[in-house]
């Protein structure tokens, strides 16, 4: 790992589709004025597909190598020299990250290429494709970035695009409210990201080799082995913190509120966001950061149960719901909660294999969701549709495949990559048979709701209105055909990674350079098989109670619902009341903080302003008594004295010639006495 | 010490007849004896001349000064009458209080 090698070729991976949406975003509206939609489409898609091509060669360059020296390395310039802290704009391929390239690249491509198709009357559609680009090039920022700092620009940027995209109608409050609770929830978990980062750096700055570049902090892990910050060791509160930050991005307990509400959004949005990608981001962190996560067993420890816990919660709010989107959208908590699983057991490897799989299935599922929304005339209610198998073969035959994917039907690679993770739960050492057997109880329930949705979907009367039902048709070639290519990847994505009965996971041995391989299982092939059968029964079962329900109708799913006074049911499709305990909690609190600090700013602030106003007034008041006063009463007193004296004066003035005499004589008198006395 | 030989007498006669000729001007209300007044303290002037000049060097510089204060004397009583008859004509009498138009 220290000696990559440097190629070149590697920043055109996340430039192209930067460009791309750079040229779109800027130019955009004025493009399609001119050269119509057609041109977005091609500046749009071209860059994916071309990054896609790129990584593919870097995959076969790695391939080349021998395991131990597949590293591959893009370095374009420090971007950070600040003291202890070096950060490099660099762009690193490695095992883990080909995997994540691939499908970015991959699977964003083909939904690029169908949401030609489905954005096709909207007129904001260069925006669309700007922002798509956008994602995708933070998203491959994120996903190759050789530092936690850097990767984290690349998570902000999902962020950012997601926001913007899940408003795109922002035209409708409902939409821009959804986008801005995405974006909050986020960056609640982005702070705990960001914390775990500082404490990263500074704990081994401390040691006195300060980084935040992956290969280096491989290295050094375990020189932070004995720290401690409060009484809590270094790395358990790291993990943790950064673990925060993959709930928020990942959407678990309890930051997942805002991924149902993400279904505002057009479906190619919810496809790549939040099914294939973006979603995945806090998966791919762990799995990054495996070196740190190993050595920090209670935080494994939380991972994996809060993991478990999302995939139960999210598998029964999936059984209520009722618009298509919402079912696949649970759904997705649901598998992100598995991958977690997989995580919390120290399985990384079968939490990115899941990744991968679901990456296919999930991407097909809501691109299938959107072809039939889109003959629906954007109708989401399930409720409202029905029998559409007919009308729109292609669509039910790779929705088909991806149902039987994610119900994990064997020889599908659903199957394979979600029993791995029920493995590992069962045997690992950080795992335990309640662990498993929680992922076993979310696993029969995913099955009933998938293919509850599919038998609601497709089969039986068509439940929509006359007008609709005449105009149901299949979607146009750009969008049925990156359904069959992701049908395609659904059923053979999963034989790389083989459970170790059948010869061993490749999957998890091309992740070795990054991901050390525990110890291999100890357990014995028949536990393997045994739990296996153990899943498929379920499974099958979940089927079973879904075929009854809603393709013999059977028994009706309202007493279902009834049952136990409609508690269980009332629970699940109001979401658990979280949406609402936060409503009252943080929304309500912060609008109360807001009118408190509005109304300490209306007295308070106010009073004091509005208080030496009145203070400067009193005090020139009091200046202009003293100038009336004062000031006047001296110049008039000057002016009465001068003016009574001369009064006074005046009366010499007498008129009286006897007068003057006797003063004349006084005056010679007095001049006399003067002379004689003081001149000689 | 008042014997007629000496100059101290006769100076003396000179300021008693200065004090009275000053008293006269002073608090008399009619016009002329104002004037009257004045031609007291003229003379009274006139003695000192002579009493000086008999007995300083014996010459007559004392008398012939006492002649001219005589003509003075006449000349300004003339002019004197003149105004008192100025002022009767205007005030219609000549009492000196009655004069006082300049009282302020």
């Amino acid at each position: 790992m220290d000696h990559p090698i440097q190629t070149d070729y590697l920043r055109w991976i996340v430039f192209l589709p930067l460009i791309g949406a750079i040229i779109n975003g800027l130019l955009g509206s004025a493009i399609q004025k001119r050269m119509g939609k057609g041109a977005i489409s091609f500046i749009a898609c071209a860059p994916v597909i071309l990054a896609f091509g790129l990584s593919v060669y870097a995959f076969l360059t790695l391939k080349g190598l021998a395991a131990e020296q597949r590293f591959l390395i893009d370095r374009l310039y420090t971007w950070i020299n600040l003291g202890s802290l070096k950060v490099d704009m660099a762009f690193w391929v490695d095992p883990l990250s080909a995997v994540m390239i691939l499908v970015v690249t991959g699977v964003g491509g083909l939904i690029h290429i169908y949401a030609t198709g489905y954005m096709h009357e909207d007129k904001a559609f260069w925006r669309f494709f700007a922002f798509l680009n956008l994602f995708t090039a933070a998203m491959l920022i994120l996903v190759t970035a050789d530092n936690l700092l850097l990767m984290f620009v690349g998570w902000e940027g999902v962020g950012l695009c997601s926001y913007a995209l899940i408003g795109f109608w922002y035209q409708d409050h409902n939409n821009a409210r959804a986008g801005n609770k995405a974006f909050i929830v986020n960056r609640v978990g982005d702070f705990g990201f960001m914390l775990g980062m500082f404490l990263l750096f500074w704990s081994f700055d401390a040691q006195g080799h300060g980084t935040l570049t992956f290969r280096e902090m491989a290295k050094w892990a375990s020189t932070l082995q004995g720290q401690q910050l409060w009484g809590i060791s270094v790395i358990t509160l790291a993990t943790l913190l950064l673990f925060v930050g993959a709930t928020g991005k990942s959407a678990q307990i309890p930051l997942h509120v805002w991924l149902p509400d993400a279904m505002a959004g057009p479906t190619p949005v919810s496809a790549l966001i939040h099914a294939a990608t973006m979603v995945t981001a806090g998966v791919y962190m762990t799995a990054r950061l495996n070196f740190f996560f190993s050595t920090a067993p209670e935080t494994l420890h939380v991972i994996a149960w809060i993991g478990a816990g999302t995939a139960l919660m999210a598998a029964t709010i999936a059984l209520t719901q009722t618009d298509i989107k919402r079912v696949l959208a649970y759904s997705t908590v649901s598998q992100l909660g598995y991958m977690f699983i997989g995580v919390g057991v120290a399985g990384y490897a079968a939490a990115i294999f899941h990744l991968m799989t679901h990456a296919f299935f999930k991407a097909c599922l809501f691109l299938g969701a959107g072809s039939v929304i889109h003959a629906m005339h954007h109708e989401q209610d399930m409720r409202k549709m029905g029998g559409l198998k007919d009308s729109m073969p292609y669509t039910f035959w790779t929705f088909a495949i991806s149902v039987l994917a994610i119900a994990g039907t064997p020889f599908f690679s659903g199957f394979f990559s979600k029993d791995e993770i029920l493995w590992l739960a069962f045997t690992s050492e950080h795992g335990s048979p309640m662990l498993w057997l929680l992922g076993v109880l979310g696993a029969g329930m995913t099955a009933f709701y998938m293919f509850r949705q599919f038998f609601m979907v497709f089969f039986g009367e068509c439940r929509a209105d006359h007008h609709t039902q005449e105009h149901l048709h299949e979607s146009p070639k750009v969008m049925t055909l990156p359904l069959v290519v992701l049908a395609i990847g659904a059923v053979f994505a999963g034989y790389v990674g083989l459970p170790t009965v059948f010869g061993g996971s490749q999957f998890a041995r091309w992740l070795e350079p990054v991901i050390a391989a525990h110890g291999e299982e100890h357990a014995s092939h028949a536990l393997e098989l045994g739990l296996m059968a153990v899943s498929i029964t379920v499974a099958a079962f979940g089927f079973f109670i879904a075929y009854l329900m809603y393709y013999r109708a059977a028994f009706s799913p309202e007493r279902f619902a009834g049952l136990a006074g409609g508690f269980f049911y009332r629970l699940f499709d109001r979401k658990y009341y979280f949406d609402e305990i936060y409503q009252v909690i943080f929304v309500n609190g912060a609008l109360l903080l807001a009118r408190l600090g509005s109304l300490f700013d209306q007295y308070v602030i106010d009073g004091i302003v509005d208080g030496s106003a009145s203070l400067t007034r009193f005090v020139s008041w009091l200046n202009g008594l003293f100038d009336n006063y004062i000031i006047d009463g001296i110049v008039n007193a000057i002016a009465n004295i001068t003016f009574g004296a001369g009064n006074q004066f005046r009366r010499v003035q007498t008129g009286n010639i006897n007068s003057y005499l006797y003063g004349i004589l006084i005056a010679v008198v007095l001049a006399i006495i003067v002379k004689l006395r003081y001149w000689s | 010490m008042f014997s007629p030989n000496e100059l101290s007498s006769y100076l003396i006669i000179g300021a008693i007849l200065f004090s009275l000729g000053l008293f006269t001007v002073l608090t008399r209300r009619n016009a002329i004896s104002v004037l009257m007044g004045v031609e007291l303290i003229l003379n009274s002037a006139n003695i000192n001349y002579v009493a000086f000049s008999h007995y300083s060097s014996g010459g007559l510089e004392g008398q012939i000064y006492a002649i001219f204060v005589i003509m003075l004397a006449a000349a300004e009583a003339a002019v004197g009458l003149a105004i008192v008859l100025a002022i009767f004509q205007i005030f219609h009498t000549i009492d000196v209080e009655a004069a006082e138009t300049l009282k302020e």
